[in-house]
Parts: structure tokens; sequence; C-alpha cells
């Protein structure tokens, strides 16, 4: 079984803030994907924002100030 | 010059009511939309609805831009200024509470103030001068120990006059009350800045300078005040969808149920032209047009025009009157014998018209806008000779 590297996702408090930190991150050149937060994590019917954990720091530092997030988990 | 019929040529001086013509790219956004996007906004993942929520979000981004707003999330969306102005007068005030108007207020913002005033909230309309202008002196000594907001019109619908909007926020800042700016004539044709300017809710429509279609509009809510202010409707919100309370934050807490999101796709397109054109460049047009307009209309006798008499101090809504004609007969002239599209009567504004003394009867107003021409302001002018009889 391929081995899937670990993840990080930000859970935002709507879509309308996981777009706006979708496009930062789009001009930022970090590599992500929105994708819907897994039950386990929330039961909201939203997305959130996946990134790889190495990049969980710098993708945090690029959102900061700007949009506001619930929280990361580790997936 | 004499009218021909046969061109069925029409020319639309009714840009202070809606715009038009709209830029190119504002169609095809909304033909775009129809036609590939389609899906519900922030109600689910897949790709067609991040692809509404991303349309909606660039629109967004675009206003905050305009606005000098450091965050996009600070603007909800509305249908139009009027429902805007409703969410914040009705939101923010209650029973007991003090709030100021100029004399030139639209009813927009005068019908809310009427009804909020059988609740209890006191009410102070501050006089404005013949020409529609707000003295700030008069709004400082309007203020009282509850007085919590000031709401003016930036530019009046009505005779164009531009108020002195710095100066206003700056004295809500210094007595600790909100200040409420009603951009519908404004947004789009005249710098606005939020922050510098000390503007806490800025109501603005989409459908006028913006280049939006109808039923476009949004309030600029400043970090904080969302915790003061009560939403108008509550309901879905594709957000926090296992409670049954309504969000707390922006822009969520004010945009329950689906949005328009054609419409803010349209919005975004002719917001996009605004900044692509520039509003010194749009508002250079505007104000040279007017100044041909007044000039033309100076040399007739028996056609009165109200509000300043300079362009630099008005937007391109100009209100006249014919000595010997109605306005609503002068109106129906226009259109049907020269093809010129303006609105006669009171627009929505009795406030402005008693202020300028045309109430009842109401004025004549041509609305001009950035894609008028001045063959255009030299066919009005003529036509306007032709039905005076002094003149």
């Amino acid at each position: 079984m391929m081995e899937t590297p670990p993840y990080a996702v930000f859970l935002f408090p709507s879509v309308s803030h996981v777009l706006k930190a979708e496009k930062i991150l789009k001009a930022r050149g970090t590599p992500h994907k929105l994708i819907p937060v897994p039950r386990h994590i929330g039961s909201d019917c939203g997305v959130c924002l996946r990134v790889a954990a190495e990049e969980q720091e710098a993708a945090a530092a690029a959102l900061q100030g700007k949009v506001i997030w619930e929280r990361t988990v580790l997936l | 010059m004499q009218p021909d019929p046969g061109k069925n040529r029409l020319v639309y001086f009714d840009n202070a009511a809606t715009s038009w013509p709209k830029p190119a790219g504002m169609i095809e956004a909304m033909g775009d939309y129809s036609g590939m996007i389609g899906g519900s906004p922030g109600r689910s993942g897949h790709r067609r609805s991040l692809d509404a929520g991303r349309i909606i979000m660039e629109t967004r981004e675009a206003l905050a831009e305009l606005f000098g707003c450091d965050d996009s999330l600070r603007i909800a969306f509305t249908k139009n200024a009027t429902e805007a102005l409703n969410m914040a007068l009705q939101g923010l005030l209650h029973p007991g509470d003090h709030v100021i108007a100029s004399g030139m207020e639209h009813n927009s913002v005068m019908r809310p103030l009427r009804f909020l005033e059988t609740q209890g909230v006191q009410i102070s309309v501050v006089s404005c001068s013949g020409e529609g202008l707000l003295n700030p002196g008069d709004v400082r000594a309007a203020i009282g120990p509850r007085t919590r907001l000031l709401v003016v019109a930036h530019a009046s619908n009505v005779t164009g006059t531009i108020q002195p909007i710095a100066a206003l926020g700056q004295i809500a800042r210094e007595h600790g009350f909100l200040f409420c700016l009603d951009a519908a004539q404004t947004a789009g044709v005249l710098p606005i800045h939020v922050a510098e300017m000390a503007i806490d809710l800025l109501a603005f429509s989409g459908h006028k300078s913006l280049f939006g279609p109808q039923g476009t509009g949004g309030l600029y809510i400043r970090e904080g005040i969302e915790r003061q202010l009560r939403p108008l409707t509550m309901g879905g919100t594709g957000s926090r969808s296992e409670f049954e309370t309504q969000p707390d934050f922006m822009p969520d807490k004010y945009e329950s149920g689906t949005p328009n999101a054609i419409g803010l796709a349209g919005l975004g397109a002719g917001v996009r032209f605004v900044l692509a054109e520039g509003i010194d460049a749009i508002r250079r047009k505007e104000e040279a047009l007017t100044e041909r307009f007044l000039n033309g209309l100076a040399s007739m006798n028996g056609v009165t025009m109200y509000g300043p008499p300079d362009a630099a101090s008005r937007t391109a809504a100009v209100s006249f009157d014919i000595a010997g004609v109605s306005p609503s007969e002068a109106a129906l002239e226009l259109d049907e014998r020269f093809g010129i599209l303006c609105r006669p009567g009171l627009h929505c504004a009795p406030a402005a018209h008693r202020t300028i003394g045309t109430f009842p009867q109401g004025t004549i107003r041509f609305g001009f806008g950035y894609f008028n021409t001045e063959e255009e302001i030299s066919i009005g002018l003529e036509a306007i000779r032709s039905i005076a009889p002094g003149a």
C-alpha cells in the first residue's frame, strides 16, 4: 500500500474564509487542496484547506493577520 | 436640431437610477456564470460550488480594493443599498438611541428612520443649504448624550450635492458615535476610503456607478461593529450547520440564504472595470459632461437648475425644471419626441425636494454616466430649448 504523506488541514469559520485563504496560498505558490471537512474532525457541511504537514507553519505565517481560522489538525 | 425619430436613437440619462449601458465584461461574466457555473456558493465542496464561491470572493476583493478596506470579509452583500441601509439602521438603533441625518436623505434612510421613531428612537434631521449642502457645524450642534449614529448620503440623488464626508466622519469619531455613509450615488465615481474617512458603515448599490446588475449591493461593516448589529434576516449560511443559532462572524451573520451569485458575478466584472478605468478618469469625464450641461442650462430663460452651480461640487445627477411645463409632461415629451430617457418627480427623496424648494411638484433629473457623450449632452440641451417656452 502506498504511504500517504502526512497532511495538515486548516478549518475555517466559513467557505468565504476558506476561499480567501486559498487565494493567498495560490498567490504564494504553496501547494494546497480544498477538501470536504473529514467526518472525524467536524460535522459541518463545509470544506477545509489541506497542505502538506511540512508546509503547515509557512502556510499559517502567510495567512496570519489576513484571514482567521479556527484550528489546524494533522491527518 | 430637428428630432429624428427614424433613427430610433435613445439617449440614456437615467444613470442615477440604474447605469446603462454596462461594460461588455459584465454581460460576459453573467453569461459565463449561468452557462458554466451554476453551483450554490458556500453550500458544498464540489467544484462548481467552489467556483461559484470563488467568483463571489473575487467580487468582494475587488470592492475591498475600491473602498480601501483591508479585509474583504468585512463586506456583506445585499440586494441593493436600500437593504444595506435598513440593515444598518434597523440592526443598530434601539429605543432611546438618538440618530442624526441630513435634510437631503433618500427614503431608503428616511422611511426606516420614521419607522424607528415610532419605536422610540429619537431623530434629528439637520437642515441643509438651498443647494443641499450639510454644514458640519450644524451636525455638531445636533449631538446629544444618546447620539448613536450619523447617517448621510455621500451625494444627493436629486441635486448631486457632495457632502463633506471626511469632516463628518471626524466629528463622529471625536464624539464616539458611528458614521454610516450612503454611497448609492457615489460608489464607483468618487474616491471612498473607509479607513481614511472614518466610515464605520458603508452602504452601496451595485447597479449604478459600479456597473453591476440590479439586485446587487452591500454593506461594509467596520471590525467589531458586527457585535452590536443585529441581522435583518437569519437562516442557512452553509457554515456552522450543526447549530440552530445564527453565526456571529462576518460575512455569514448578514448573508443568509442562497446569494444572487449570478448578479455578484456581474458586479465583480463591473467593479474591475471601474478599477481598470480608474476612479479619477471616470470622475473627470462625468464632471466634464456635467459642466457642459450646466453651462448650457445657465443660458436658458425659464429653466431653473437646482444644487451647486459648479460641476466640481456635485455628481452627474442634475435636477432642473422648466417654467410652465410640469416635470412629468417634460419627461414624456423628452422620451417621445427626442428619445431622451430621464426621471421626473420626487426621486424617492421628499426631504431633499423640501430642502431645495421643489416639493411636491419635483424636478426633471438628468443622470449622466460614464458612457454618455458630449454629443448627447448637446442633444439634451437642444431638446430642453425646444420644450421650454421662454428659452
